[in-house]
């Protein structure tokens, strides 16, 4: 893999901070991330709190899924769904995208890593 | 190239995304000058802005849009000047830009006519979002208003009027009957008929001489000598052009207004082209939005080096809001010996159609239809693609009698492959069953694959017919089935649950699907674990999946705060325990409001207060009301016989025993309750999932009610009967509903589904004709007899308190991003944008 950019991996919390299959929110300076442990699919995503259709910190709370094998957040809001992979807003209307940012676990902790 | 737009409304906007769609990177630069200070914005829906849609929400792409597509806009600054011998524009504010191409894309105005008076305040126009925010300003201190226009837009204007509270309205029409130019008289008399049930007052065939007033309006005289007294006024007749500039500019335009254009909207000027509203072709201005866009299509086409031209448009519409259909197609007027018409009045119903037939009885030209329009679409397809009529014409009108009648989507089977389905954006039924069959088989993906429907919606019912007939064409079975992870039903999934007492979201979609569920099979899932084993909702691996509401135990409001709502049953309450959520209330800063559920809801906690909220609810004993969850919500009473002179029986008392008993109760949609204390119903049983009202010799139990969007009365279910007979059939109601419903289907809708309707399900209930009485009971009484607070249990238990925190790393800081204003007094939430 070619990394471009330099990367700061910031310790969020410890692994069983963050329910199973669900999200929490993390605070990195004045920014607000979501963090979602996809216990199922053993993976981890992170990605901006704000959801970009009403400007709603709400991100972490939404739930989490797949569509076509892709994982997804659900905003609780009005329910728009994000790609946490890319951050492409899936539900057919442009309500915009969202940042999305790389996850690590080490001994149990959890790093998010953030673009210097 | 260089291209200028002058224009950002609907049209312009069209344009510049059909270039930008068909053109290389940088092969254009596009430089776009609106007068309104938005970017374009959808006008068609412009009344829904009253029915709560945002600015926002109307908006055609935002400002970012433009920036991607490398399109320089400058808004709230119109052009005020073509050279066309230099080929550059110049704006109001100074700009300066030349052209290769200009477009003109300046629409039209609202035409006024020069009645002496027009200028006072309180006489408005309906064009633009400005327009509708001054209205909104006006009409709160008017209650009396007039529409002068009986048009398409006038009604819509009117419908608007009385959105905004003015009750009191009038339509002022000129011509002798409404909507002259869609529909003939006896379609104006069923519409006006439904149009005053409504509210409306309509006068036809009269003129107005004068607005009077001094500085405001205050009436409106009529040539006739009448008089009306009037506080505001809303003038839609009719539309004109915007062609001042191009007249400016020396183009040719019509004497009527209009900018002169050929087939391929060229001006007389062979470097500017006119589209939308603000171009007269072939003696014509097409006051719709799918000719304009159309037209925008052309000429992005043949700026592109391609060959295209402008023939002309049909001028078929419906009329979308006013709450009677109306719609009208092809040549809705064909005379005598054009062909023959085919008419169906029923005034008691209020409904009109007719059908023009060409001679030989082959072809649909066109028609009307007043009251039902659900055939619009079809007839619109039959008339347009000149689809051959059945050996009895009228059926077109009445479907097929004798039979099982209009099954949905037989329809769509007959037109042919090229019937354009959705002309805002030229969508043809070819392109849809193409798109079905590469797997986008939701409306949502067809939307975004084909943008058919995207525009004025109307072609929607159709697309949805087109994807479930090409799936059954292509041998798939269409069915309710949650999503791509379950492929069963909630009613097959609830039976297979049962059977393999399958307990956590993840058991079932090991057991049951595939994949890793998603926001639409997780909440049913999780409210079906619910319905059947009653545990703790938050209990571990069931939490995530449980609906954002229900995992907080709280309703998330605006702004990302919560709200509590604490059961009060029966709606009656102790002064010290209101006592206790006025303090709780003083204490966490919250909003209190009187419900429409007879209980006091707490708004804008945050999500670190809520467990030390409850805890103190709890203690003064309180429980949660399930407000955030599918589940049943207030059971309302009237006073009844212990104080009210009219009281039969003690309404009150059999409430909260009611509510007590089913509190807590998950099903696929809310369940909401009432009893009343004597046929006066005061408690609104009628409107409820179950109501009760209390007779002399015992209660009426009345089902499948519901207030919501499509209000629908309750249907008695039995009568008389004593107050345990009462329990026994709800209990049964209630468990056959959770068993066999849909997901989020109120009682009112899964009836309306329910083959053999009230009959059928009185059959299961009362006369147990499914033989399963006994075991609903059963099965009922299991759930009542698990039922816990969930709060209790959530503040009791250290891991789920836990959860309950705005940060997981900073547990102790609430979100900073929640702002409140102050209102009354109170809080309320900060506006989104
Ligand atoms: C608070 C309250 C309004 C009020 O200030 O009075 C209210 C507030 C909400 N209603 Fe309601 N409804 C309230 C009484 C009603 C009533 C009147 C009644 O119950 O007698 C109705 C019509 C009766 C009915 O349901 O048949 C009503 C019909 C709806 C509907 C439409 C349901 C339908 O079948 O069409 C929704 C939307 C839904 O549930 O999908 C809804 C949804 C909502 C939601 C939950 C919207 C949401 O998802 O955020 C609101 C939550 C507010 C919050 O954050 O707490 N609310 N809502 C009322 C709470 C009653 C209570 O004490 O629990
Ligand atoms: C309430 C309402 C309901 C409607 N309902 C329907 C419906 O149901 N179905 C349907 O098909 N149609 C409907 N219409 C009509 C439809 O909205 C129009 O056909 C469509 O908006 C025309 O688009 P346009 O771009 O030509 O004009 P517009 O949308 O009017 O845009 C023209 C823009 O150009 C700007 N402009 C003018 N002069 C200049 C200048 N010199 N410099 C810069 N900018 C300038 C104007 O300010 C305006 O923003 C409705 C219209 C209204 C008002
Ligand atoms: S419904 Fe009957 S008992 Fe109840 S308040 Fe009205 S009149 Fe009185
Ligand atoms: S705020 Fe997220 S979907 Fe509306």
């Amino acid at each position: 893999m070619i990394q471009e950019k330099v990367l700061t991996w910031f310790l969020a919390c410890r692994t069983t901070d963050v329910p199973e299959n669900g999200g929490v929110c993390v605070k990195y300076h004045d920014e607000q991330i979501a963090l979602f442990n996809f216990s199922r699919r053993g993976e981890w995503y992170a990605s901006q709190n704000m959801c970009p259709h009403r400007q709603q910190m709400a991100l972490s709370r939404g739930m989490i899924g797949t569509q076509n094998n892709e994982p997804k957040v659900a905003c609780p809001f009005h329910k728009k769904t994000f790609s946490l992979v890319t951050g492409q807003c899936l539900s057919g209307d442009d309500c915009g995208d969202i940042k999305t940012y790389p996850v690590k676990i080490e001994n149990e902790l959890v790093y998010i890593g953030i673009e210097e | 190239m260089k291209i200028v737009v002058i224009g950002n409304g609907m049209v312009g906007y069209k344009f510049c995304e059909k270039l930008t769609a068909k053109a290389q990177p940088g092969q254009f630069e596009i430089v776009v000058f609106g007068e309104e200070t938005r970017p374009a914005y959808d006008r068609v829906h412009l009344s829904e802005y009253f029915a709560g849609k945002t600015a926002d929400d109307l908006t055609m792409a935002g400002l970012d849009w433009y920036a991607e597509n490398n399109i320089r806009i400058y808004l709230g600054d119109p052009i005020s000047y073509i050279d066309r011998d230099q080929k550059t524009v110049r704006s109001h504010h100074g700009i300066n830009e030349s052209y290769d191409y200009l477009i003109l894309a300046t629409g039209s105005a609202a035409f006024v006519p020069p009645i002496p008076g027009v200028e006072k305040e309180g006489v408005f126009i309906y064009r633009t979002i400005e327009d509708l925010e001054m209205m909104t300003t006006y009409a709160k201190k008017a209650k009396t208003g007039a529409v002068i226009g009986g048009g398409l837009l006038g009604l819509e204007a009117a419908k608007a009027m009385i959105d905004l509270g003015v009750t009191n309205t009038h339509v002022i029409e000129f011509a002798p009957r409404l909507m002259p130019r869609q529909i003939d008289e006896a379609g104006s008399n069923i519409l006006k008929a439904k149009l005053e049930s409504l509210g409306l007052s309509i006068h036809t065939s009269k003129n107005t001489s004068e607005i009077l007033g001094d500085q405001f309006i205050t009436g409106m005289q009529f040539s006739d000598d009448t008089k009306l007294d009037i506080d505001m006024l809303v003038i839609s007749a009719g539309i004109k052009p915007r062609d001042e500039l191009a007249k400016l500019a020396g183009l040719e335009t019509g004497h009527r207004g209009g900018i002169v254009v050929n087939d391929r909207l060229a001006t007389t000027d062979p470097f500017i082209f006119a589209i939308g509203e603000c171009a007269l072709h072939g003696g014509m201005i097409y006051g719709l939005v799918a000719p304009g866009y159309e037209m925008a299509e052309v000429v992005a086409t043949n700026l592109m080096g391609g060959d295209k031209s402008f023939t002309g448009f049909d001028m078929s519409t419906k009329l979308k809001l006013i709450g009677v259909d109306v719609a009208s197609f092809g040549d809705p007027f064909v005379s005598v010996d054009e062909g023959r018409s085919i008419v169906l009045e029923d005034r008691m119903k209020g409904v009109y159609k007719r059908v023009n037939i060409s001679p030989d009885g082959k072809y649909l030209l066109g028609g009307i239809l007043v009251g039902d329009a659900e055939q619009y679409n079809m007839l619109l397809q039959t008339t347009k693609n000149k689809v051959v009529l059945p050996p009895n014409p009228e059926d077109v009108i009445l479907g097929a009698r004798g039979g099982a009648g209009n099954e949905g989507g037989a329809g769509v089977a007959n037109l042919p492959d090229d019937a354009l389905i959705c002309s805002c954006e030229s969508v043809s039924k070819g392109d849809i069953c193409k798109a079905v069959c590469d797997g986008n088989e939701t409306m949502d993906s067809i939307k975004k694959c084909t943008k058919a429907g995207t525009g004025c919606g109307g072609c929607v019912p159709m697309v949805k017919d087109l994807i479930t007939h090409t799936l059954k064409s292509q041998g798939k079975y269409v069915r309710n089935v949650l999503c791509e992870h379950f492929n069963y039903s909630r009613q097959e999934l609830y039976d297979l649950v049962k059977v393999h007492k399958l307990q956590t979201f993840d058991e079932v979609l090991n057991k049951l699907g595939t994949g890793d569920g998603c926001e639409l099979c997780k909440p049913p899932v999780a409210s079906i674990l619910a319905s059947l084993w009653n545990d703790m909702i938050l209990a571990k691996g069931n939490d995530t999946a449980q609906d954002s509401n229900d995992r907080f135990l709280a309703n998330i409001q605006k702004g990302g705060t919560y709200s509590v709502v604490p059961r009060i049953p029966g709606g009656e309450i102790t002064p010290e325990k209101l006592i206790v959520i006025g303090q709780v209330a003083q204490k966490y800063n919250l909003y209190t409001k009187i419900t429409g559920g007879q209980r006091i809801d707490l708004f804008g906690a945050h999500v670190n207060d809520l467990p030390a909220i409850w805890s103190e609810l709890i203690e003064a004993g309180f429980e949660s009301g399930h407000a955030y969850g599918k589940a049943l919500r207030t059971v309302k009473s009237c006073v009844g016989s212990t104080w009210c002179r009219f009281g039969l029986h003690d309404s009150v008392s059999f409430a909260i025993q009611i509510e007590e008993r089913y509190r807590g109760l998950r099903a696929p949609h809310k369940l909401k309750s009432a009893v009343s204390g004597c046929i006066r119903e005061c408690a609104e049983a009628q409107s409820k999932d179950f109501g009760i009202i209390a007779t002399e010799k015992g209660w009426n139990l009345y089902v499948c009610g519901n207030g919501g969007s499509k209000p629908q009365h309750a249907l008695l279910l039995a009568t008389d009967i004593d107050s345990e007979t009462c329990i026994k059939y709800i209990d049964r109601f209630l468990m056959f509903y959770i068993k066999t419903a849909d997901p989020l289907t109120r009682t009112a809708t899964w009836l309306n589904k329910m083959e053999g309707g009230i009959d059928y399900l009185r059959n299961v209930v009362v006369n147990d004709s499914l033989g399963i009485a006994e075991q609903l009971e059963a099965e009922m009484q299991t759930l009542v007899d698990n039922y816990k607070c969930e709060w209790k249990e959530a503040v009791e238990n250290p891991e789920i308190r836990k959860r309950f925190t705005h940060f997981v790393n900073a547990p102790e800081s609430k979100d900073p991003s929640i702002q409140f204003e102050p209102m009354r007094e109170q809080k309320k939430a900060k506006e989104w944008k």
